[in-house]
């Protein structure tokens, strides 16, 4: 593959995978896995308690801005591409959609035997940071949750909200 | 040749015709039967043409006639481009092959793939094997775009909901549901190693019912993963086929394991092929011992055998390596009218 061109199933456009050479946060994150899923757990927590707060704003008002800080937050943390459906707490706290072939349930059958993407080979296979990620996490069997198919409508919008929305009593 | 004749289940009353169904199957394939009366299967892949001669698969699929229960017709390996899988089952349906339909998540989204299933049900297609697929990076086409809508787990979900449930994954409503065997691939030897038999087992609670593996050059991680697959049950919900093939000398071993995704050779089986004289007959020596080590592993169901670009060699290693016991896979001159004659002939 020409190195100057940028993969075409890496989105969004521009942005590299990363490497040894060029590493990023995410690896760092799925390596603190617990110490992520407890600071994730009180969020949850907040946020179905606010959730009543959020109704009485209007979800449509605070979809932009919550969205904005969602995108940049765990778009640092995470490399996060806005799904619009997060399964980090099933997935060791690396995220899936990282995957060139955006797999959810688990790695494909291609990953290099130093754990290599078979797609982007200096790249970390996700799911071998998930599945590591995951044998930290108190909550890690939840990576053997078959996940659904993915909802396209949702890419761009706030994984949060809809949580806040679907959950709350 | 093969002795004997098929099993009578195996046999309809000609070559091209369905075959009755059977209590407790869901499929009228004969794969399906004969993993479920207990033997030993064997499949084969079908190296698919770049040609639109139907003459061109019927070649290819002749070879295997009578020593294989079903023949993988391969949907765009490697990324490249061939002849599609479904319109390659439906040829084979017509002779009468029991062919393994293969779908691979790159290239459909799951409007086209449930399209896909539905067609290939109606043309007497009876299994189904779902696959993630390679990355179009390894392909003719690099410069494609990758699908990826669903993936294979996903993939498995949709298919059982479509045969058990007759519906679509929407929710519509389908007036026949397809009658389809379904099956799953596994890579054992690929990392996350002590992920693959859970993963497996994600396969199997979304509805594989078979599931064939990658290249098996390395008994004793196959069989740290056939042992986790038993302490999780598997064996006991999914037949599990190993998959394994020759390896035609060093050099090509060395190439596909530098080049094919998720293909692990380890050194020793390469050093005893730089040690051969001839490379070819020990590459096929390897393949045959590897299914008679396969046969006695418990767990194992069956084996699927492929031998890319040495397609010719396959009746030779199956025959070699003695797995079907005397048992004759069925073949096209094989019809109850014919058996008649012969009987008739005999005495």
């Amino acid at each position: 593959m020409d190195a100057a061109l940028t993969p075409s199933a890496f989105e969004p456009r521009g942005k590299r995978p990363p490497s040894a050479q060029a590493p990023r946060l995410r690896l760092w994150s799925a390596r603190h896995a617990r110490g992520l899923e407890r600071v994730y757990a009180a969020f949850e927590k907040t946020l179905l308690a606010a959730a009543p707060l959020l109704s009485r704003i209007g979800y449509a008002r605070l979809e932009r801005p919550v969205a904005f800080v969602e995108r940049h937050l765990k778009g640092a943390l995470f490399d996060c591409r806005m799904c619009g459906d997060c399964i980090l707490s099933a997935t060791g706290m690396s995220c899936p959609m990282n995957c060139p072939k955006a797999l959810r349930n688990g790695p494909c059958g291609g990953v290099r035997a130093d754990g290599g993407c078979e797609v982007y080979p200096d790249m970390p296979c996700v799911w071998v940071e998930a599945y590591e990620g995951s044998r930290l996490m108190k909550e890690g069997a939840r990576i053997a949750l078959a996940q659904p198919p993915l909802d396209h409508r949702l890419n761009g919008s706030s994984a949060w909200l809809r949580l806040a929305r679907r959950r709350a009593p | 040749m093969t002795a004997g004749a098929p099993h009578p289940h195996d046999i309809g009353v000609d070559p091209a015709a369905p075959l009755v169904e059977l209590p407790g199957h869901s499929s009228r394939g004969r794969l399906e039967r004969v993993l479920r009366r207990g033997e030993f299967a064997v499949t084969a892949e079908l190296n698919p043409p770049d040609s639109s001669d139907p003459e061109d698969v019927y070649a290819r699929a002749h070879i295997f006639e009578g020593w294989v229960d079903a023949i993988n017709a391969t949907d765009g390996s490697g990324a490249h481009c061939h002849m599609s899988s479904v319109a390659i089952c439906a040829l084979l349906t017509r002779v009468g092959y029991s062919p393994i339909l293969q779908i691979s998540c790159r290239d459909y989204n799951r409007i086209a793939i449930q399209g896909n299933v539905l067609g290939a049900a109606a043309l007497q297609v009876g299994n189904i094997l779902c696959l993630t697929g390679d990355g179009v990076q390894c392909g003719d086409h690099p410069e494609a775009k990758p699908v990826f809508d669903l993936d294979s787990t996903a993939l498995l979900a949709v298919i059982k909901r479509m045969r058990d449930e007759g519906r679509f994954l929407s929710g519509r409503k389908i007036a026949t549901p397809p009658r389809v065997f379904i099956g799953a691939v596994e890579n054992p030897f690929a990392p996350p190693r002590d992920f693959r038999a859970a993963r497996l087992a994600k396969k199997v609670a979304a509805g594989a019912q078979f599931a064939q593996t990658q290249y098996c050059f390395d008994l004793p991680l196959f069989q740290r993963f056939i042992n986790q697959a038993r302490d999780l049950g598997l064996d006991e919900k999914c037949f599990i086929l190993a998959g394994v093939g020759p390896l035609a000398s060093a050099r090509a071993a060395l190439w596909m394991r530098a080049h094919v995704a998720g293909v692990h050779i380890p050194d020793s089986v390469i050093a005893r092929l730089q040690g051969a004289r001839d490379q070819k007959a020990e590459g096929k020596r390897i393949c045959v011992e590897m299914i008679q080590q396969l046969r006695e592993t418990k767990g194992v169901s069956g084996v699927h055998v492929m031998a890319y670009r040495q397609e010719q060699t396959v009746s030779e290693i199956v025959h070699e390596s003695g797995v079907l016991k005397g048992r004759a896979p069925w073949r096209r001159d094989f019809v109850p009218k014919m058996q008649a004659v012969e009987s008739l002939g005999a005495g």
